[in-house]
């Protein structure tokens, strides 16, 4: 028997979006065969980790809790991937806004008003752009790859808030724990559902997969970037300047990173904490790419992926699995969907026997 | 010539027939090929002539029909095993790596057990014994694209082929080099090897081939001894209609100039590009301004200098009396420059885009596509159909994507939208490359319509017949470098052949 890869002149509409759901599948599988190495029973643990979770009401709502800053990170990173802009440091600009939006907390704590969130969404904003306005400028200026440098800066960013955390904002009147002072109520964000800890952030999030729709599909800049992506030469002939493209998504992709660490830390923590995300700047790469950088298909992977964290603690908590399963999910979902995805350029044909096959 | 098998044929096909989505690129398609015979297929892009090709070459299967090779029927699993019969094949694009040397290159395509020692020995015997001149020991990128086909011919004729395939031999080469190819092929014939000879040039065939088999729309439409039928009878079976020349008369209108070009020197920006070396010229209103030259002698690099995708020095081009050569493609387009880059799928349209939205490439700057950051999609379609009406493209409207259009159809596209913008200069790279004849003529008659409308045309093309059919005047560009201006009475074909290959004076006697 003998796998042929035949080149596809066309790749058709059911292969751009049954290759995710091929992908998912195969995720399950693999795991279940994990879960029955590791000694567990693989259906209950696939049960514990995908149904579980959201079988109660406070479970869908922490569902959109989680799903709120993957979709926002993943519908910036989108824009830019479309382009060939790398932005692999949304962690460290989601860090940076976090520090920038609790930063005004904590300067106006004791003396909040309606404008103090509103306040921290702009600091984060700002704090995330320009934390990716430095890949920008080295990549711009000094062709410095923007994966290299938004990746390692990532982790100054962690050390940056750590520091901030366990020196000079730390909490005065917090037993030398390494977390700042609890956020005044006008500088937390409301929550949407009562007893739950979903929040106004999760309606922000719709409205960036709105505007980016509109953004991708009817913005003179989105098309740029569409064309940029798609025919680098073709954006040279129209004279679209490939350095503002540059800056334009990283910039995006930097200030949407940021909102969501000041969403972060003014909804789900409501402090600084010497960690603010759970690697969502990361898994929010995972979501790009399953929801094929289609800011719909990303709200509907976004969802997937804040799946696989809750399910991650409730088997943790329920069957004592180790809390990397969750990782584990997230990396093999990511391996079977680039894997699939040979099947959009390829046709798999399988010969049988050493005939010639017609 | 001496075997008794002459009278049956070495290659015969019966029936061939291969469907491919939406087209049917060989329909019932039968021909014989007898040994020591240089047979013609002739027929326009589209025409099927590489798809057949590439099913005797066992690249595809052909879906009917069969193939019998020296009397047996064979089916060819991949061009090894057409090797191994005896089938040799020289492709239009060659596939040669620029940093091997020549019999580097060479051993790699052959059998493990071929690319002994004397490999170099034997590529120089043979490239001698059929008067290619070919040094094995010289890297690919140091060698002129006629060295890069003989590498090509040379590696194929080492596996004494008995049916070599040559697929538009001549497009890269310079009338000289093509006289000397011809030499080969003759003589390779003499000794019973059977050339099949792809080509669209009449006078070649004319010239070199005994039969010809005329194919159209993928049938077989006739044969004919091309010594015996005149050029315009063999175009007319294979366009299927007559062909009108086109309308040469327009005017040069005024003694200003639009277009000045004053020593432009350009550095190559990759490896192996050419450095452009003190280019001048100038083009007036009405006039069309020819540079010839072969493939790789600079065009891209002053294609690239001219549109603004790479900046210069700002004296060094002039437009209107202003100086442009530090303003970005953007600014030169505004002013009413325009553009048509010999790349149609990747840089004058984007493949994966619609008709409507590759309107945009070029006229985003206009302010009637774009306006306040949003694009308008009915303003975008209705510009895409009237270019789609205007010059008779073959789409399925303004919503077709860019690549599902043929060539030729999409070279009319992208004429028609450039056109369309009414540009005040018209730089065009090979507009008619791969383009079949009737659209060929279709998009020479839009440009002398336009010179005529009094914009002021720059055409860089490698094919002769073009820039004869249509140039004022003429400049031959040669690694670089470009030749005097000439007026069209002053030029001959072999005049412009012997400045191609590097004698930018045209003298016959100097080296």
């Amino acid at each position: 028997m003998r796998l042929d890869l035949i080149p596809r002149q066309t790749t058709p509409v059911w292969a751009v979006y049954g290759t995710p759901v091929l992908a998912i599948f195969l995720t399950v599988i693999a795991g279940a065969v994990l879960f029955a190495i590791l000694g567990f029973d693989p259906l209950e643990a696939l049960y514990g980790f995908f149904i579980d979770p959201i079988s109660t009401e406070y479970g869908l709502t922490e569902l959109g809790v989680k799903a709120t800053p993957l979709a926002l990170i993943a519908v910036g990173l989108s824009i830019g991937f479309r382009a060939g802009v790398w932005n692999i440091g949304a962690e460290g600009q989601l860090t940076v806004g976090a520090i920038c939006a609790g930063g005004v907390a904590l300067a106006f704590w004791g003396q909040e008003g309606w404008w103090t969130l509103p306040l921290m969404a702009i600091a984060g904003v700002l704090g995330g752009a320009a934390y990716a306005a430095i890949p920008a400028f080295l990549r711009t200026r000094f062709h410095a790859n923007e994966i290299l440098v938004s990746l390692m800066m990532t982790y100054v960013a962690q050390l940056w808030l750590a520091l901030l955390v366990q020196g000079p904002w730390r909490d005065p009147d917090g037993y030398n724990f390494p977390q700042s002072r609890m956020f005044g109520a006008d500088a937390l964000l409301p929550t949407l559902v009562e007893g739950s800890r979903l929040h106004l952030g999760a309606l922000a999030a719709l409205l960036v997969v709105a505007g980016a729709t509109v953004l991708l599909n009817r913005a003179f800049i989105g098309y740029q970037v569409k064309v940029i992506g798609l025919a680098p030469a073709a954006a040279s002939f129209a004279g679209f300047s490939a350095k503002k493209i540059i800056w334009v998504c990283l910039l995006l992709s930097g200030g949407l990173a940021g909102l969501s660490g000041m969403i972060e830390v003014s909804g789900p923590i409501g402090q600084l904490m010497p960690s603010v995300s759970p690697g969502y700047g990361f898994t929010a790469i995972i979501v790009a790419f399953l929801g094929r950088l289609n800011p719909i298909g990303i709200l509907f992977a976004a969802l997937l992926l804040a799946l696989s964290y809750l399910g991650g603690e409730n088997v943790q908590v329920t069957m004592k699995l180790p809390l990397a399963a969750a990782s584990v999910f997230q990396g093999m979902l990511l391996f079977f969907l680039l894997g699939t995805d040979v099947l959009l350029r390829y046709r798999p044909r399988i010969s049988f026997a050493k005939g010639k096959a017609a | 010539m001496n075997n008794q098998a002459m009278d049956a044929p070495r290659l015969k096909l019966t029936g061939i027939t291969k469907q491919f989505p939406g087209t049917r690129a060989n329909d019932a398609v039968s021909l014989s090929l007898m040994p020591g015979e240089i047979h013609a297929l002739l027929g326009e892009n589209g025409a099927g002539k590489s798809t057949l090709v590439k099913i005797v070459y066992g690249l595809l299967a052909a879906d009917e029909g069969t193939i019998e090779w020296e009397g047996d029927t064979v089916a060819f699993d991949g061009p090894a095993a057409a090797r191994a019969a005896g089938i040799g094949m020289v492709f239009q694009h060659f596939s040669l790596f620029e940093t091997l040397t020549v019999s580097e290159n060479i051993a790699l395509a052959l059998p493990p057990d071929q690319g002994g020692k004397d490999l170099p020995a034997r590529i120089s015997e043979v490239a001698a014994r059929y008067g290619l001149a070919l040094d094995p020991h010289r890297p690919v990128h140091a060698l002129s694209t006629g060295e890069r086909q003989r590498v090509e011919i040379v590696r194929c004729l080492l596996q004494e082929p008995r049916l070599l395939i040559m697929d538009e031999p001549t497009s890269v080469l310079t009338p000289q080099e093509a006289n000397t190819l011809f030499e080969t092929l003759r003589k390779l014939a003499s000794e019973g090897c059977t050339i099949l000879y792809i080509s669209h040039k009449l006078d070649e065939i004319r010239a070199l081939c005994e039969r010809a088999t005329i194919l159209r729309g993928g049938k077989v439409v006739g044969t004919a001894n091309p010594g015996e039928v005149s050029a315009k009878q063999l175009a007319e079976l294979m366009i299927g209609g007559l062909l009108t020349p086109p309308d040469r008369r327009h005017q040069i209108s005024g003694k200003d100039v639009r277009l000045k070009i004053e020593h432009l020197m350009l550095p190559a920006d990759q490896p192996f590009g050419v450095d452009l070396v003190g280019i001048d010229f100038a083009v007036r209103p009405g006039e069309i301004f020819g540079i010839a030259g072969l493939a790789g002698s600079g065009q891209g690099e002053l294609l690239a200098a001219l549109g603004g995708e790479r900046l210069v020095p700002n004296h060094t081009i002039r437009f209107d009396g202003q100086f442009v050569g530090d303003l970005g493609v953007a600014a030169r387009r505004e002013l009413g420059l325009a553009f048509v880059p010999e790349e149609r799928l990747g840089r004058s349209a984007v493949p994966d885009m619609s008709l409507a939205d590759n309107m945009l490439l070029s006229g985003w700057q206009d302010g009637k596509l774009v306006q306040g950051g949003m694009i308008k999609p009915a303003e975008a379609f209705d510009a895409a159909a009237a270019v789609i009406k205007a010059f008779r493209v073959a789409a399925t409207g303004p919503m077709a994507l860019a690549r599902r259009l043929s060539g030729g159809n999409l070279q009319k596209f992208i004429m028609g939208r450039e056109i369309g913008r009414a540009p005040k200069v018209l730089i065009c790279a090979n507009p008619t490359w791969g383009v079949d004849a009737g659209a060929a003529t279709q998009i020479h008659q839009a440009l002398l319509d336009l010179a005529r409308k009094g914009t002021a045309l720059v055409v860089i093309s490698t094919d002769l017949d073009e820039l004869f059919a249509l140039s004022d005047r003429m400049a031959v560009l040669y690694h670089g470098h470009l030749s005097a201006a000439l007026p069209l009475a002053e030029l001959t074909v072999e005049k412009v052949g012997l400045m191609m290959g590097g004698n930018l004076a045209g003298e016959p006697h100097a080296a």
